[in-house]
Formats: C-alpha cells, sequence, structure tokens
C-alpha cells in the first residue's frame, strides 16, 4: 500500500458510497418506482382533484404550494428507510463485520452510510421534481436555499436512520419510526398547509415538530413564502446534524448493537 | 517478528460469562498455527477479539507489532479473515464482494479487479463471478470467504473452522491452496475441530479451554510426547492372574482384554514373546485412538479435573 492515509480513506468511503448507491439501483422497483407513483398520486388527488376547490394558499395555486411539501417528504422519507433498512440489513446477514474488520475509521463508516441515504433521497427528490412539472410550473426562487436545504434535510433524515438500524433488532423495529414518529410528523409539518391556518396553540405546537422548518425553508426557496423564518430552520437542522452525527459516531464506537 | 502477539487477554461478556482468563499467546511470521479447543473454549472469542469483532475486557493485542488498541488501522490492515458463518451480502454479485473488500482496505479499483480476478481463477469460482453469493453452494461460499480474506494480500490470514461442512474433496484442496499461500509467506492461523486438519498443516499448536491456553508448543514436540502406543489385544481365553511382561506396562480392560502400552521403537513382536510365555493367546490386536486426538483429549481432561 504505497498511498497515503487520505487516499485510503477516500477510496474506502467512495467504495462503500457505490455500493450503497448500486444497493438502491438493482432494488429500484422497491426503492425509486414506489415513492415515484405515491406521489403522483399526490400530486393528483389532493393538487389536481381536491386542489382545485381550495383555490390559492400563501399567494400559490394549492398545487404550487404542496410541491415543495410532498418533494421534501419524498426526500426525507427515503434517505431515512434507505440508511435504516441497508445498515440492518447488514447487521442482519452479518456483513457489517467486513466493515467492522477493515481498517475504515468510525466516522467514515457513518459518512458512508449517510453518503447513499441522501443520495437516494435527492434521487427519488429529483423523480418527484419532474413528476410536478407534470402538474404545475415550478418556479424557484433562491436555488442555494432550495439545494442547500433539501441536501442537509436528506443528511439528518440518514442519520436518523441509522441511529434506527444501530438498535433495532428486527425489520419490524426499522419500520416503527417511520410508521409512528415519522409520517405524522411529516404530515403535521405543514405539507399540506400553512400553520397560519391553525389556532395560535396548534401553531405554537407545529413549531415543536423540526420537519415544519424543513418544509417551509425547502418552500421558500422555491416560492418564497414560508411560515417560520429561515435563518431560524437552517441552525435548527445544522443543530440536529451535530448533535445527531456525535451520537452516531458515540454508538459506533462503543459497539451498540455491532459487536459483543 | 511476531505475527501476533496477545498478553493477558481477558474477555467476560455481558452476562458475565468469563470467555476469556488472561491468555497470552505469540504466533511467529511466516507460521502455520493452530488453535484448538473444544466447542465454547474461547477460540472465537479470542479471534473475534483480534479481528475487532468482539471488545476485550483488558490485555493487549499486537500484530506485526502494532498494537491494536493504538494503531488499529495499521494492524486491521495486516489481517485477512475467514469467519465461521457466510458473513456477505447474499444479493451482491460474486465479483462485486471481493472489488468492494479490496475497496475497505484502500486497494484502488485498477489493482482490486486484477487480484479479484486471479483469486477468483485460483479458488475455481471464475465462472461464477457475476452470480449472487446467495446461490453459490456451500463449498463455493467458503473458497468465497478465502478468496475475499485474501483480497488485500494481508501479512496475517486467520481462519476460523475454515472447513467446517466441507466434503473431503474440497478440504484436501483448501488444505494445498492455504499450504501455497503459507510458504509463499503468509502467516496463518487455523481454528478447527478436525485434529487431523492441524496435525497435518500446522507447525505449532495452542490449545484452550475454559479461557485458558492449557498448551502452547510445536506440533512436532506435542506428538513426540506419544513416545508411548497403547494396544488392545483380546484374548483367546480369560486371564485371571497378574503376569509379568518384563517391563511391559499393561492393565486388565476385562478378563479377556488388556491393554498394553509399548514405547515408540519398541518391537510388536516383544508383546507376542512374552505373551507366549505364558501361555496367552491373542485373538486379534487394534491401536487406541492417540496422537493428536488423545493429546488433546487428555489436556481437556486435566484442566477439567483442576477445575
Amino acid at each position: 500500500m504505497n498511498q497515503t492515509r487520505r487516499q485510503r480513506h477516500w477510496i474506502a468511503f467512495s467504495t462503500l458510497v457505490t455500493r450503497e448507491i448500486r444497493r438502491f439501483f438493482r432494488i429500484w422497483p422497491q426503492t425509486i418506482l414506489p415513492p415515484a407513483i405515491t406521489m403522483t398520486l399526490y400530486f393528483i388527488i389532493f393538487g389536481n382533484l381536491i386542489g382545485s376547490r381550495i383555490g390559492e394558499m400563501g399567494g400559490f395555486s394549492y398545487m404550487e404550494y404542496i410541491v415543495p411539501g410532498i418533494i421534501m417528504m419524498a426526500v426525507i422519507n427515503n434517505a431515512y428507510s434507505n440508511v435504516a433498512s441497508s445498515f440492518f440489513s447488514a447487521k442482519f446477514q452479518n456483513h457489517i463485520e467486513e466493515l467492522i474488520v477493515a481498517p475504515i475509521p468510525n466516522y467514515l463508516i457513518l459518512a458512508g452510510y449517510v453518503a447513499g441515504g441522501t443520495a437516494r433521497g435527492l434521487c427519488v427528490g429529483v423523480i418527484v421534481t419532474l413528476v410536478s412539472l407534470f402538474f404545475t410550473h415550478l418556479p424557484i426562487e433562491h436555488i442555494a436555499i432550495t439545494i442547500s436545504m433539501v441536501i442537509l434535510s436528506a443528511i439528518l433524515f440518514a442519520l436518523g436512520g441509522f441511529i434506527n438500524a444501530i438498535y433495532a433488532r428486527s425489520f419490524d423495529e426499522i419500520s416503527l419510526v417511520p410508521t409512528f414518529i415519522l409520517t405524522p410528523l411529516t404530515y403535521l409539518g405543514g405539507v399540506f398547509y400553512s400553520i397560519s391556518l391553525l389556532p395560535e396553540f396548534w401553531q405554537n405546537v407545529s413549531l415543536l415538530n423540526p420537519i415544519l422548518y424543513m418544509v417551509n425553508a425547502f418552500r421558500f426557496g422555491m416560492l418564497g413564502v414560508s411560515d417560520i423564518p429561515v435563518v431560524a430552520a437552517f441552525s435548527i437542522i445544522l443543530l440536529f446534524i451535530v448533535l445527531l452525527t456525535s451520537f452516531a459516531l458515540y454508538l459506533l464506537n462503543k459497539g451498540t448493537g455491532l459487536r459483543n | 517478528m511476531k505475527a501476533l502477539s496477545i498478553n493477558n487477554l481477558s474477555k467476560t461478556y455481558g452476562n458475565g460469562f468469563k470467555a476469556l482468563e488472561q491468555i497470552s499467546l505469540d504466533v511467529e511470521q511466516g507460521d502455520f498455527f493452530a488453535l484448538l479447543g473444544p466447542n465454547g473454549a474461547g477460540k472465537s472469542t479470542t479471534i473475534g477479539v483480534v479481528t475487532s469483532l468482539i471488545t476485550k475486557t483488558s490485555g493487549t493485542v499486537n500484530v506485526f507489532d502494532t498494537d491494536l488498541d493504538e494503531n488499529a488501522e495499521l494492524a486491521k490492515s495486516y489481517i485477512g479473515l475467514v469467519p465461521q458463518e457466510f458473513n456477505f451480502n447474499g444479493f451482491e454479485q460474486v465479483k462485486h464482494i471481493l472489488i468492494t473488500q479490496a475497496g475497505y482496505y484502500g486497494m484502488p479499483a485498477s489493482d482490486a479487479e486484477p487480484r479479484a480476478n486471479e483469486l477468483l481463477k485460483q479458488l475455481g469460482l471464475w465462472e461464477k463471478r457475476h452470480t449472487p453469493s446467495r446461490a453459490l453452494s456451500g463449498g463455493m461460499k467458503r473458497r468465497l470467504m478465502i478468496a475475499r480474506a485474501l483480497v488485500h494480500k494481508p501479512k496475517l490470514l486467520i481462519l476460523d473452522e475454515p472447513t467446517a461442512g466441507v466434503d473431503i474433496e474440497l478440504r484436501r484442496s483448501m488444505w494445498t491452496f492455504l499450504r501455497r499461500i503459507n510458504k509463499e509467506g503468509t502467516t496463518i492461523i487455523l481454528t478447527t475441530h478436525y485434529l487431523e486438519e492441524a496435525e497435518n498443516l500446522c507447525r505449532n499448536i495452542a490449545i484452550i479451554d475454559k479461557g485458558e491456553i492449557v498448551e502452547n508448543t510445536d506440533m512436532k514436540s506435542l506428538l513426540n510426547r506419544l513416545d508411548k502406543e497403547t494396544f488392545v489385544l483380546d484374548l483367546k481365553y480369560p486371564l485371571l492372574q497378574t503376569i509379568e511382561l518384563y517391563g511391559l506396562d499393561y492393565h486388565h480392560v476385562d478378563d479377556t482384554t488388556i491393554e498394553v502400552e509399548l514405547s515408540r521403537g519398541d518391537s510388536l513382536n516383544s508383546i507376542f514373546e512374552l505373551l507366549s510365555k505364558h501361555g496367552v493367546e491373542v485373538v486379534s490386536m487394534k491401536n487406541k485412538v492417540n496422537r493428536l486426538e488423545e493429546l488433546f483429549l487428555n489436556l481437556v481432561e486435566t484442566t477439567e479435573q483442576a477445575s
């Protein structure tokens, strides 16, 4: 081995990311196709059929208003479930041992899985965005905010999926969080409505939901409207990323769920 | 140089089970080393700690003079592991598994590809290179695990019962392959249940039982301890009295069966001559189980009695 440590790390990291991307493309009928179909149904039912009767929201047609939220919902769900299922499968089939015995630092293992989850989240996000163009015009007011927010959100939920997979002891346990926490928070996170429609009490309760910040900041990037200050959204997401990264690394270094 | 040096290694699991108690072990570079022991003795725990799959409770592990705690990356880069259980992604293609593993060790694709091809050919997996690993036969999966362990050209290859459940023909071909790579310079540590395998392949041996090393020596010395062989003689008529066999140790198993111990190099004829003198007729004779198996059982029984 004549390469420098940094070169070896880069090769190891890119190998892991490549393997993760190859995995979700290999099983595309399970990973890429279903979210595209589900989100298309959202556009048809909520955007077209119901939305035409709702009228405007935040100064935009209802279809335009919900598109950023639906894209974000697809990104979050797929980033999360990719890492959760891939890392748990690696544990379940014991091929996580390939990584544990190899000279890869734990932070690179985490980075590799998170990058893989982010890649799937973004891939599905692009597909849903393209599908949305069949239904509505999509302005992008602030491209930097749009792109950075979608990437940061994908990273954050990929980290969440990783921690879920570390603790999970069965496949049921990796679907518990998406079913009972992620989905309700997403639906209550302002994907389909502006929180200004809610009574004041519920507006304040909604502010405790981190997904609200992501959806609104992303919507601000695309449409230029948001229920919350964008700076607060970025700050909260960055804070959560730091917290979850630290916690995931702590679990990896401790060997929780991985080593006896 | 020592390929592996373990000092005062202990492992107590969360449930309080002491799997290893202060074991120390050295394996020289270039050695073909056997680590034997009954089920649950601590072999796999030892290997697990050396390969970072299990967290130790105390002690040190050095691989080619590199402390596993102080420079885990370098120490790990020296090791190739063939685990006891199949542990690859069943959905990945055989060749991808090798190239991916090489990548984890920092090997660029330009080197990993020819190395994977070379190993696939050497281990008879070339035709299956595009097959998902779950579709391989048991023997092929074993060979794939060996190929995967070797893809980054480790200096120390650790095999945890590599021939368990493998048919005789494949086992022999694996022995030939392992002998060759050992001759080419790879240090090999092997755990096995097949004592014949250890006797055939290994130069040095450690026997572990109940988390402690009960023997650590070279195979030749160990086998030389068997300077006596025991023969079981079936007699035509009951031997009811004690007879003098002039220097030969014997004891009654039952009225018509005796066991006679003979020093290595002594003539078997002497037994028959002495027995003939006493009018004892021998109907049949067999060699009692011996060599490594006998030593192994003795050592393990001794530790059981001691505890």
